[in-house]
């Protein structure tokens, strides 16, 4: 952010600082044993997308402005793990798991993740900003051919977020965007572990457009808010900015009620 | 859930369940010597012993880093990484699979542990029943013998001790275990175990698996000389 940008951020902000009213939290499923979900009186967003799709540089926007204006922010994000990273790490570079292996040893990380930072943080109120969440790891299970059912009773343990949105990136602009950025794509993200093509190129454009589909999927199911990534990296901020106020807001005005 | 058998597969898994102690492992190993004898293609898999996984879960636990959940998880992973690798390859070529612990001992510590019970078996779903699951069948107090007397030293998450059921990690074993036995008692009926009483003594155990398999299993049809050329070295 340019020096005047931030300069006109510092001015707009106001002393008042925005008191979310707690809000009680649900899981998808059976959860986290030992949890109670209306503990968790904090605020769970997460920003979904592909690689290149901009969830970083737009949480790390968020994360300054919600820290400016008096919310306490904790990130969270996929193989983060202490307990399995590393091993998830290795087991992806030999390519050696198969998919329900492969699968579980993401949602072993995940709840990891969730145990130790998410959870934890909601208990104490803060604002969690999720850098992908379980919706990205059933996507790419769902094109993997791993039964749906399965899915949604495993990631039944997920806290169900106050907001989600997805970045959706054309997969043309997308490989723009990872060639700008590494001059290559990657292994994964292309999906050339499920031989879609032998070419990487036309690979990462037929494995991004099934991602997308499947997210389409699962829009259906857990109804978030899609977001034209194709917008300019300011444009997108502000949409996120005004959304986030909004769920702030709602939960000041509910207790202004009360 | 169906069987190996039921489901068109080739070969057929065996699995051994119980408590700690209560002699599974020398009985399934007498039964592979058996196997092995008649000239059978037998693979023989223990609970928790993927290469891959297990470098996490050795971690997990000596840092005491694993809560139910994940205890779980990492273990139907491992699980799951031997089901995809060896044990589905196997039996589609027509081997006898004998596993030490099966899905069962999942359901039976998750569960205890606080896992729902439904959550646990809709992650293990994926994976076949056995064609046999011996379940060895000890009084608690013959099985908590066994094994105080032998290895003393006990285990942080093998006692139970996650569970905060006592500061004493004898007592925490005991009532850890108790709970364990309880979970497959209820489970015995639902998936047809066959009880072989573990009080009694290692060769009356043994005559009664052995006589069970070969009247559950055309053994003859499992040897290699029926499908492979067999070359004498001599």
């Amino acid at each position: 952010m340019s020096p005047k940008k931030l300069q006109n951020l510092v001015q707009k902000i106001p002393n008042k600082v925005i008191v979310p009213k707690p809000v009680h939290h649900k899981f998808y499923g059976y959860g986290v044993p030992g949890i109670n979900p209306e503990a968790l009186t904090g605020t769970l967003i997460v920003i979904e997308g592909a690689d290149g799709s901009g969830r970083s540089t737009q949480i790390s926007m968020l994360v300054d402005w919600l820290e400016c204006t008096g919310h306490a922010t904790v990130q969270s994000g996929l193989k983060r793990s202490t307990l399995v990273s590393e091993e998830l790490n290795q087991a992806q570079k030999g390519n050696i798991l198969s998919h329900t292996t492969l699968s579980l040893f993401y949602a072993t990380d995940f709840a990891d993740q969730l145990e130790n930072v998410i959870i934890p943080a909601l208990k104490s109120g803060f604002i969690v900003l999720a850098d992908r969440y379980i919706y990205t790891l059933i996507a790419r299970d769902m094109v993997r051919g791993i039964d749906e059912t399965w899915l949604r009773n495993l990631y039944g343990l997920a806290v169900v977020p106050d907001a989600v949105f997805y970045l959706n990136v054309s997969p043309e602009i997308l490989v723009q965007r990872n060639f700008a950025k590494n001059h290559s794509l990657d292994y994964w993200e292309s999906g050339m572990d499920l031989g879609l093509s032998r070419d990487m190129f036309d690979s990462f454009l037929i494995y991004q457009k099934m991602l997308q589909d499947a997210f389409e999927r699962l829009q259906e199911i857990y109804g978030f808010t899609v977001i034209d990534g194709n917008h300019s990296i300011e444009k997108i901020d502000n949409e996120l900015k005004k959304k986030i106020e909004t769920i702030l807001k709602r939960k000041n005005t509910l207790k202004r009620k009360k | 859930m169906k069987s190996f058998a039921e489901l068109g597969y080739p070969g057929r898994l065996i699995a051994v369940e119980g408590l700690d102690g209560a002699g599974k492992s020398t009985q399934i190993y007498l039964l592979k010597k058996w196997l092995e004898k008649q000239d059978i293609k037998v693979y023989f898999s223990e609970w928790n012993s993927s290469e891959l996984v297990k470098s996490a879960t050795s971690k997990g636990k000596k840092m005491t880093l694993l809560t139910p959940t994940t205890f779980c998880l990492i273990h139907a992973t491992d699980f799951a990484d031997r089901y995809e690798r060896h044990l589905v390859p196997l039996i589609r070529a027509g081997y006898i699979v004998l596993c030490d612990r099966y899905i069962f001992t999942a359901f039976a510590r998750d569960v205890v542990r606080g896992c729902r019970p439904e959550w646990v078996r809709g992650i293990y779903s994926f994976a076949a029943l056995p064609d046999i699951v011996f379940f060895f069948r000890a009084e608690l107090e013959v099985s908590l013998r066994r094994i105080l007397q032998g290895r003393p030293q006990l285990k942080y998450f093998e006692a139970g001790m996650d569970l905060a059921l006592s500061n004493d990690p004898y007592e925490s074993f005991r009532i850890f275990q108790g709970r364990l036995l309880e979970q497959y008692l209820q489970m015995s009926k639902e998936f047809g175990f066959i009880e072989i009483n573990a009080n009694g003594c290692v060769e009356e155990q043994q005559s009664v698996v052995r006589q069970i398999v070969a009247k559950m299993i055309p053994l003859e049809k499992f040897a290699q000389s029926k499908s492979t050329v067999y070359i004498n070295q001599e």
